[in-house]
């Protein structure tokens, strides 16, 4: 071939290469959602993954708010008692926790707690051909093994981003009226004017299930497609929670647009 | 039925987290004084609404008795159309003087309702007759200093 022509072919090669995994990836969670009733029907399999995926990264996802929520309203403070409306505090930290900080971290924390796990779990089963075993016995994988992890992740995320927000805001509320000393009152009261639920807190809740499908589909679809080696299943943990976090960041983007573009 | 050691867990895991929705529903948000999207609505047309927004409270004597509903401007008389959603307890005369007002130095602007004297209530659909415009900032600092310059001319 052309030595001219080299590189075009290569960027050719990398599109290709790149819509072949994403159009994998679709029929992948089109084979999810076709036995998706089966952990449903199985509960205790479902039940059992949402306690390894959810139960345990509670207390990760606690903390995590606490603190987000305390440095929010030192920080919130030091600006909003410059314009004399320290009392806003509550409305500032909610609505940032609401609407964007408590479903995008949740995610992006689920992602490197969880969704890493599952990687590493399938991608070695995998490796050690305990799926193929499975396929001989006339066990379907996929409903055996990956619809309850991925429905596990999207019934976690949302849970454990309501979990965030309120451990955040009470964090908050720690911060801001018992060690600060702003008014009890107008913290809350504020908050509650300016905080709508359906607007807010169902959009919130909404993003993080999107999140959650993207994080289940993302982690199940790399541990399942690894490379049957110990560096295949290292890199595909690593490209797991690299590959949730971006698609967190734009999906939350475009999410974010598309959900408030009324507003204002 | 048999119980798995995960159940327990699973079980806790949930009631926390809708114990935290329920939390964000009520003490975060607003769904405790949601309204139903019940109620008459009256109109009111406006020279200027200012920074009014769709959703903010329509108040009388500072309790929220209803919501703007809609903003829209008439293209024949040039005036901000407003639809105002109020709750079906309270009735005001057909006399009532509409304004926009802010809460506060900087605060979220809303609509006044002043009520007039005359027997004849405004009913679902009616219109508010006597209305205020939204104070302008610049406009009002303009005005201030021609008449502080029409001040200073008279007296020399």
């Amino acid at each position: 071939m052309n030595r001219l022509l080299e590189p075009l072919a290569d960027l050719g090669h990398v599109v290709l290469s790149a819509l072949a995994r994403l159009g994998l990836v679709g029929r992948f969670f089109i084979g999810i959602l076709t036995v998706l009733w089966f952990p449903v029907r199985r509960f205790s399999l479902l039940v059992r993954e949402v306690y390894f995926s959810g139960f345990r990264s509670l207390l990760i996802v606690t903390v995590s708010g606490l603190f987000v929520g305390m440095v929010l309203a030192v920080q919130g403070y030091e600006v909003l008692q410059r314009f004399g409306s320290a009392e806003s505090l509550g409305v500032l930290v909610a609505l940032s926790l609401v609407r964007e900080l408590g479903p995008v971290v949740t995610a992006l924390l689920f992602a490197g707690r969880a969704g890493s796990a599952t990687t590493a779990e399938i991608g070695l089963m995998q490796a050690t051909d305990q799926i193929a075993a499975m396929d001989m016995m006339a066990i379907n994988p996929m409903a055996r093994i990956i619809a309850p992890r991925f429905l596990a992740a999207v019934i976690s995320v949302p849970i454990l981003a309501c979990l965030f927000i309120s451990a955040g805001i009470f964090g908050s509320y720690l911060v801001g009226v018992q060690l600060i000393g702003i008014d009890e009152g107008a913290f809350w009261s504020q908050m509650q004017a300016s905080v709508d639920f359906r607007l807010d807190v169902i959009n919130g809740l909404i993003k993080a299930v999107v999140f959650g499908v993207a994080i289940g589909l993302i982690s199940v679809f790399e541990g399942y497609y690894a490379p049957p080696t110990a560096e295949g299943v290292s890199s595909a943990t690593t490209r797991t929670v690299v590959v949730s976090s971006l698609t967190v960041l734009m999906l939350d983007f475009g999410l974010t647009v598309w959900m408030f573009r009324g507003l204002s | 039925m048999k119980r798995s050691k995960y159940d327990l867990a699973v079980g806790l895991f949930v009631a926390f987290g809708l114990m935290s929705l329920v939390f964000l529903a009520l003490k975060v948000g607003n769904l405790a004084g949601y309204d139903s999207g019940e109620g008459y609505r009256i109109e009111a047309r406006f020279d200027n609404i200012g920074g009014l927004k769709v959703r903010a409270a329509v108040k009388s004597a500072g309790v929220v008795v209803g919501r703007v509903e809609a903003i829209v401007l008439d293209p024949e008389t040039y005036e901000a159309k407003t639809i105002l959603r109020l709750d079906p307890r309270y009735r005001f005369s057909k006399d009532t003087i509409a304004s926009i007002l802010t809460s506060g130095l900087l605060g979220e602007q809303y609509v006044n309702l002043e009520v007039g004297g005359d027997s004849v209530y405004l009913g679902n659909g009616d219109r508010v007759v006597k209305t205020q415009p939204a104070m302008i900032l610049e406009k009002l600092i303009g005005q201030f200093l021609f008449n502080k310059a029409a001040e200073n001319t008279g007296s020399k």
